[in-house]
């Protein structure tokens, strides 16, 4: 399968085969005018298969949504056809109403308005922690 | 300081000083009367906790200082609606500093991160009391007069209690501690809570469910109690609850200065014949409790 490559954007490629969609609506690409390309399960030396979305037009992108996710997913960007960097994606410290506390105990279940927010408490097993009940996050689904 | 959420907020250092502190006041309570004269401590209790509430209230008036709050869910701002973040705010303008009770874990944090003076958590929940295991620490350093190289035992409820694990917390950063878990399988120790204080740091424990067997070898021994609301069976409740009594002819074999605690409010786990015994450490354990947050409300009001 082939899909036009872009002359200005972002391509996002080694994402584990599978989550290109939970990335897709994590990093709101719905919402963008420019066009963008999901290609799932692509062949990978690396990986097996793998899927990549490629983005036109847009330079931005919340790499600590991607971190979170991800930390081996790769992002290079390009300008006038071609590979002008890399962005380093490193798992971010802190991460905001990116995902939701689900212990009912935790002062997030009645106070509706308070951010969601994690911490990273441990690199080495990727765990992030809810700030007011340390309750782990069970998963690093969005 | 500006804030205590978690006894972890803590250094070592800070608590020696704290413990320090509250040994000077015990010694010379008369030089401390004024201290935090035309100061206002708030008591903000979203639930109620009569015996904490009373020995912050305590803590802040021998130290000259007024007291301001509520207690309960049913009286309070809560009850209408409003957010821990807006109560805590309102309360920032007129008091000093702030205990705080919450059934919701967390809770504390929030209004720390509002409130525009300090907050002490005063319980969120089962997840964190740190004045308790204040209270707790300066109970041993004042009955051992050391932190270092002792066996402690703890028994009962090992499984919900978080002051047991704050406390294995707290004193697995001290050297030459063993801990030895008394308790039947159903309440046994979290497996995180030995992986990550106690493996993590090579501090050598065993766990038994044989309070007897384990008696001649403590130094202290922390009975904690069974409560009833972290059952979801009755029958478990009333088989449980009783499993782990500690009686006079118990302590038969027990080290002559063996330090008994026990956090309080009892149900039956310690007979009341134990309680004339010169061991028993639990109600001066209350008294204690009362001078450490007087050293504490000290500390954050940046008051020597
Ligand atoms: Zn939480």
């Amino acid at each position: 399968m082939n899909i036009d490559g872009i002359t200005n954007g972002l391509v996002i490629d080694h994402i584990e085969a599978g989550k290109g969609m939970e990335l897709y609506n994590a990093l709101h690409l719905g919402d963008l005018e420019s066009s963008v390309a999901l290609i799932k399960n692509v062949t990978s030396h690396k990986m097996g298969k793998k899927d990549i979305i490629k983005v036109d037009e847009v330079l931005d992108v919340d790499l600590d949504v991607l971190g979170f996710i991800d930390p081996n997913i790769t992002v290079n960007i390009i300008k006038d056809n071609e590979i002008v960097g890399k962005k380093h994606i490193e798992l971010p410290k802190k991460v905001t109403n990116l995902i939701k506390c689900k212990n009912p105990r935790c002062i997030t279940s009645t106070e509706q308005e308070l951010p969601h927010i994690f911490k990273l408490t441990d690199p080495a097993t990727r765990t992030y922690r809810c700030i007011y009940c340390e309750t782990k996050a069970r998963e690093t689904r969005v | 300081m500006d804030n205590l959420i978690d006894i972890l907020d803590l250094s070592v250092e800070e608590i020696d000083e704290l413990v320090e502190k509250a040994k000077d006041i015990i010694n010379n309570p008369d030089a401390y009367r004024e201290k935090c004269r035309y100061k206002k401590l708030a008591t903000l209790f979203f639930e109620p906790s009569t015996r904490t509430r009373l020995s912050f209230e305590s803590a802040m008036l021998d130290l000259g200082g007024n007291v301001i709050g509520f207690s309960g869910a049913d009286n309070s701002s809560a009850a209408k609606g409003e957010s821990v973040s807006d109560t805590v705010r309102t309360v920032g303008c007129y008091a000093d500093i702030i205990a705080m009770r919450h059934p919701k874990e967390g809770a504390p944090l929030v209004a720390s991160m509002h409130a525009g003076i300090p907050v002490i958590n005063a319980g969120d929940g089962g997840h964190n009391h740190p004045t308790q295991t204040l209270t707790d620490l300066l109970t041993i350093n004042m009955e051992k007069g050391r932190f270092t190289d002792m066996t402690i035992g703890l028994c009962g409820d090992l499984k919900f209690g978080r002051t047991v694990h704050s406390l294995i917390e707290a004193m697995s950063r001290y050297s030459g501690i063993r801990f030895v878990f008394i308790s039947p399988k159903e309440l046994k120790l979290p497996s995180y809570v030995v992986d990550e204080y106690l493996t993590k740091n090579n501090i050598p424990f065993e766990e038994t469910n044989d309070l007897m067997a384990a008696m001649p070898n403590l130094d202290i021994l922390y009975m904690t109690r069974v409560q009833r609301e972290r059952f979801f069976n009755e029958e478990d409740y009333i088989r449980l609850k009783d499993s782990y009594i500690l009686t006079r002819e118990k302590l038969a074999e027990a080290k002559a200065d063996l330090t008994i605690m026990h956090p309080l409010p009892r149900v039956n786990e310690i007979s009341v014949d134990v309680d004339d015994d010169e061991r028993a450490a639990y109600f001066k354990q209350v008294r204690y409790g009362k001078f450490i947050r007087m050293a504490l409300i000290l500390k954050m009001l940046g008051i020597e």
